[in-house]
């Protein structure tokens, strides 16, 4: 029994009742005042409906199957809605993963804290903004005195998120549900929210339970991790005990994910596939690359690495055609290359194709699998009739999928999926350089982990060139040959994977390096003394 | 198809039911009615009876036949018309979309003059430019229904152009055409079909309200419009057959948002 909340045997199902959708059989769990539980799984393990099921809410179409979920005494399930709304916001409060959806766009910072301490009659208005200005001093965000006076898009992704927790905690609520608060920040901007996330939790001794696929996240904020499977409890441990000593296989699994290399590559004679001299672009008058030089060497992967806003994805855009450069030469095998897509021809569009990011985006929902494939195989190798049918199956069997996923429509698949057709669609034109980018991050480590075996082997057999922009180093530890680090719209250093990730010279580049989640609970408190020391330092030089 | 209608509610049945007994009539008009569209068969304004179901109009002819050829007529036309405004309106909203720059702002521009005079207004004067014939009335109509249509297209297809699969299709080299038709176009179907339903409604009434002002659909031919303005003098004496065509009009525009309300709850059902 927890002290705080209890549940037992909790049963979500969605659909129609007689051919229900099974969300969560059979769930228990107990938290204490005070204690911080993690929830980690796969997409569709049922995380984040069991987080709203503490609150005794549930998603529209699904509903209590059975169980109880008792809260400081309140059995939650089947209470009356105006009871319930009594107790959301007030004593169990909710952290969504995008502050920016979140967050009415129309009214002030301050405006939306102030609101849950008037609603329940806690605080007045008047000492609800001097609350706000307190508690935005100790999310350590910058100006508390003033930021509350800004609307939703004049703050940064972390500032927001972090007045999104101070939100939460303006009624002082026994428990906060964290839901993945953030997957959608940048590395070094995530140890900045976790930290004063974790501080704020610790100060007001709230229980908490925190959301995340991501276990080293978890593992820095949680005293007991959860982990989930569809739908079910795969084992229950504290932090410490579940990191060094996993008793189930599943979990194992998540652990030993990170620790996939590609194999070593034997040192071969390298050609530059592409090669940039001083390249620069610009979105009308602004700059956005500054006289890039570089070379992709060929059937290499490198790493195009930096924060959001560094220029990674406008590198791919100037690349691929999509927009001209403003200067500088690009050459191909040592030619000078057309950069405007509408000049391209034959050949040199089949050689430059495209992994995107959302797998729910990149392939026409309308159109089935069969129709996105056939499309470019038809127009880059001519194939006709039995030809283009057997080339079609081929491709599916080359990124691994089922050939009955043929006729289906991307709305049927799961994204790990899709990801694999949108890497078929750029095999089915034969390129010789492909540009992914950060095509594993919306996805959840097991799968992503899959689609860099795939992408690993396929560049193997096909002699592929890869592109690889992201800003998860973890990955482009396992994959990279070569990596670029790129800040502001300029190349901060460039070198091998080894040369950048055991000797790196810029403290751009251990920062950012400092900046990955490490599977070990006193990682976070390390990474902020570090990153404390090292903005000392360039407080010093500036 | 069976299924489909299966899982239809019952106001969408009712639609459908009222849809496809109009456009019936409107077919097989000639071997429905009693008497020709034209035909005058006795005296003016009769009362109803077993000869004349309804009654005669204002020069003798019948009522019921007018009815049933007016089906034929009003709906018709008002189905080309919106076929056509709608031809050139998503074609052309989806293009400036895709396009963007000068194309877009010129056409966007053109739109907002045709939108800035009221419709009607409009009609009525371009109608006494070009003569009110029936191609011309067809003409007019849908220049000023292209508007509203190139509005919606484009604004829908500016969500789907910036969609990472029509880059996709970019990078492969696909020609306008292509990303028009078999890229952006499945995309916003849904939502022009059902803006088709209530245009098609707009389309009607406004029809009948220019055959009603007397430029619209050219006497002798039936439409239930005029019809409501040849017989209103009858409403004085306390005669509802002037209100018959009325009433067609207004149970064929019901009828057909029932069954776009239906789509509508479809398409966005089949979207989550």
């Amino acid at each position: 029994m927890g002290d705080l909340l209890t549940i037992r045997d909790l049963r979500l199902e969605a659909g129609n009742r007689s051919e229900p959708v099974v969300i969560i059989k059979g769930l228990d769990l107990d938290l204490d005042r005070g204690e911080v539980l993690g929830l980690v799984g796969e997409s569709g393990a049922g995380k984040s409906s069991a987080g709203l099921a503490t609150m005794g809410y549930v998603r529209d179409g699904v509903r209590f199957a059975g169980g109880s979920v008792v809260f400081d005494g309140t059995e939650l399930v089947g209470l009356a809605r105006g009871r319930l709304r009594r107790l959301h916001g007030k004593r169990i409060a909710y952290v969504a993963q995008s502050a920016a959806a979140s967050f009415n766009p129309a009214k002030k910072l301050i405006d939306q804290y102030s609101e849950g301490p008037r609603l329940h009659r806690v605080r007045s208005r008047k000492e609800a903004e001097r609350d706000a200005v307190a508690l935005y001093r100790q999310m350590q965000l910058p100006d508390p005195e003033e930021i509350g006076f800004r609307y939703p898009h004049q703050v940064s992704g972390g500032q927001l998120q972090r007045a999104m927790t101070a939100m939460a905690m303006s009624c002082r609520p026994d428990l906060i549900i964290f839901d993945e608060p953030t997957t959608a920040l940048d590395v070094t901007t995530q140890i900045e929210v976790l930290g004063a996330i974790r501080d704020i939790v610790e100060d007001y001794d709230s229980a908490a339970i925190y959301i995340s696929h991501d276990l080293a996240v978890v593992s820095q904020m949680a005293d007991r991790i959860c982990v989930m499977k569809d739908g079910e409890e795969v084992e229950t441990a504290p932090t410490r005990q579940m990191l060094d000593h996993p008793r189930q296989d599943y979990t194992r699994s998540l652990w030993s994910v990170r620790s996939f290399r590609r194999p070593e590559a034997e040192e071969a004679e390298e050609t530059a596939l592409i090669r940039c001299r001083t390249l620069s672009a610009s979105y009308g008058a602004v700059p956005v690359l500054r006289g890039l030089d570089f070379a992709f060497p060929q059937g290499r992967t490198t790493a195009v690495v930096g924060e959001s806003g560094s220029g990674k994805s406008t590198l791919a855009r100037v690349l691929a055609g999509l927009l001209p450069p403003s200067e500088g030469e690009v050459f191909w095998r040592g030619e000078p290359m057309e950069m405007r897509l509408s000049k391209r021809r034959g050949d040199m569009l089949r050689n430059v194709q495209m992994i995107y990011q959302s797998a729910d985006t990149s392939l026409n929902p309308r159109h089935t699998i069969r129709e996105i494939l056939r499309r470019p195989v038809r127009k880059f190798s001519g194939r006709r009739g039995d030809d283009l049918r057997a080339r079609i199956d081929e491709l599916m069997d080359l990124v691994d999928l089922d050939r009955a996923f043929l006729d289906r429509k991307p709305g049927e698949l799961s994204g790990g999926q899709k990801q694999r057709v949108g890497i078929a669609r750029a095999l089915a034109a034969e390129p010789e350089f492909v540009i992914c980018d950060e095509v594993t991050s919306a996805l959840d480590q097991l799968v992503a982990e899959g689609i860099l075996r795939l992408l690993v082997a396929l560049q193997k057999d096909l002699g592929l060139t890869f592109m690889f922009i992201t800003h998860d180093l973890a990955v482009v530890e396992a994959i990279a040959h070569e990596v670029i680090v790129l800040k502001n719209g300029r190349i901060v250093e460039q070198g091998s994977r080894d040369a950048i990730f055991k000797h790196a010279r810029e403290d751009y580049t251990k920062r950012l390096l400092a900046s990955v989640p490490q599977m070990d609970p006193d990682w976070l408190d390390d990474a902020r003394r570090r990153e404390a020391e090292l903005r000392a330092r360039e407080g010093d030089t500036a | 198809m069976g299924t489909l209608l299966k899982s239809a509610p019952p106001s969408a049945i009712f639609g459908l039911v009222v849809l496809v007994a109009v456009a019936l009539t409107g077919i097989f008009a000639p071997l429905i009615a009693p008497y020709g569209e034209t035909e005058v068969v006795g005296g003016a304004y009769q009362p109803w009876s077993a000869a004349h179901l309804l009654g005669t109009d204002n020069l003798g002819r019948d009522m019921l036949s007018r009815m049933i050829f007016g089906a034929r007529n009003t709906v018709g036309l008002a189905l080309l018309t919106t076929a056509l405004a709608f031809s050139f309106g998503a074609m052309l909203g989806m293009l400036a979309a895709l396009k963007g720059g000068w194309l877009d702002e010129v056409m966007s521009r053109m739109v907002d003059v045709l939108m800035a005079v009221p419709a009607l207004i409009l009609a009525l004067m371009l109608l006494a430019i070009v003569g009110p014939s029936i191609p011309n009335m067809i003409g007019v109509i849908a220049v000023i229904y292209v508007a509203p249509v190139y509005r919606l297209a484009r604004a829908a297809a500016m969500n789907v152009v910036d969609l990472d699969f029509v880059e996709a299709a970019r990078l492969r080299g696909e020609r306008t055409p292509w990303l028009l038709w078999r890229e952006i176009l499945p995309n916003i179907w849904s939502t022009l079909i059902a803006e088709f339903g209530v245009r098609f409604c707009f389309v009607f009434l406004f029809i009948a309200a220019l055959s009603f002002l007397g430029i619209g659909i050219q006497p002798p031919t039936a439409d239930w419009g005029a019809m409501v303005k040849e017989n209103a003098t009858l409403i004085s004496f306390g005669d509802i057959t002037p209100l018959i065509p009325a009433a067609a009009i207004a149970l064929l525009t019901v009828a057909i948002n029932l069954i776009v309300d239906w789509m509508l709850h479809r398409a966005s059902g089949l979207k989550s």
